[in-house]
């Protein structure tokens, strides 16, 4: 009895051994994987349906929420020089909150406290709009964590929460990304998930999306229960997935099919 | 309004072939889709696009609810004389929108 249920106890132990983290020198983005059609559609800048958020954004940067506050401009000034850099960096540590904090949860937070405006929605045309915008200025600029002590918890957090197994699939983000990434899923190529052109206008949601946004189609993928929009669980794994991705270089806005 | 990006060369020599690429934000709601309460969603579609070169069609395309969101179109033209391009898109509830471009034929 013994010596017949060694064999598959090796295998199981096998099968649920996950790879190690993908060497620096293999990162790749899903731009490479995708077919030339779509890659022309992102790099085309009259073509990339993103650039109509984008426009957007730029709008929001310039316009003043309300007569006796400050626009976005009126303190950061021309955002391709003040915002350029930024979006790389981030997560980022908040002292006000004494927590992470994402670039969407950023330009809120600036909102409530320099422009009294109420918060804008994630998924909002307006947040995504803004995120797109100072996103953008840092592309092509390779993604570079903050080196600060005070981040070292998310780190441990969103790392945890991408190895664990979740939902009635028992699958986890690293079960796919990690161990079979380059492999197919049914027919659809297992990409190493790399966050580098967030927000991305998605061909399939027919419109520009957050990583929160993909990070919930993963989770009900997974027949898990997504955590809730700006969940301080989806900021540390965002934290974790651009410490992953680093240093591959920005593409917001990317097309992803 | 909905945001359009257009691109039209500034220059061109006459006779020469010219490539226009318009982009416009717009949901195109097939009329299909039941939405969160249920309910199929009313249908909002562009469904008519004309390209007119100094009033003179140069381009005409019908859209489809199986045509998707925020339709791309680009096509080309020959530039004969320095004039405005103008770009309508006609949908349902009433939605139009022109914008215009200037080519200019050296």
């Amino acid at each position: 009895m013994r010596g017949r249920s060694a064999p598959v106890l090796g295998l199981l132990l096998a099968w649920s051994a996950t790879a190690a983290e993908i060497p620096v020198s293999e990162r790749r983005s899903g731009f490479d994987a995708m077919s030339p059609d779509i890659q022309a559609m992102q790099q085309d800048e009259m073509a990339n349906p993103g650039l109509l958020w984008l426009q957007d954004g730029a709008d929001l940067w310039g316009k003043a929420p309300s007569p006796d506050r400050p626009a976005c401009a009126g303190c950061h000034g021309e955002a391709g020089a003040s915002m350029r850099g930024v979006a790389v960096r981030y997560p980022v540590y908040d002292a006000a909150t004494a927590a992470p904090i994402d670039l969407e949860g950023r330009i809120n937070a600036c909102r409530a406290r320099h422009q009294g405006a109420a918060p804008f929605p994630r998924e909002s045309r307006e947040l995504l709009g803004l995120t797109t915008y100072v996103a953008a200025q840092s592309r092509g600029l390779p993604i570079a964590p903050p080196d600060d002590p005070r981040l070292a918890s998310a780190r441990a957090v969103g790392k945890a929460l991408f190895t664990q197994r979740m939902g009635q699939l028992g699958l986890s983000c690293a079960a796919c990304h990690d161990d079979h990434a380059g492999r197919r899923l049914g027919a659809a190529l297992i990409p190493q998930g790399h966050p580098t052109g967030y927000p991305l206008y998605r061909l399939e949601w027919q419109g520009v999306g957050s990583v929160q946004r993909r990070l919930r189609n993963c989770m009900t993928g997974m027949r898990a229960e997504p955590f809730a929009n700006g969940a301080p669980e989806f900021v540390a794994l965002e934290r974790y997935l651009m410490d992953r991705a680093s240093p591959l270089p920005l593409e917001t806005p990317a097309v992803r099919p | 309004m909905a945001r359009t990006l257009i691109s039209v060369p500034k220059t061109a020599e006459a006779g020469e072939i010219v490539t226009i690429k318009t982009l416009i934000s717009h949901p195109m709601e097939t009329g299909f889709r039941p939405g969160a309460d249920g309910r199929i969603m009313a249908r909002d579609i562009i469904t008519d696009f004309t390209c007119l070169y100094d009033g003179e069609e140069v381009f005409r395309a019908e859209t489809f609810p199986a045509t998707a969101a925020n339709p791309y179109l680009t096509f080309t033209t020959r530039a004969t004389r320095t004039g405005t391009l103008s770009f309508i898109w006609r949908g349902d509830n009433g939605f139009e929108q022109t914008e215009t471009a200037t080519l200019t034929v050296t």
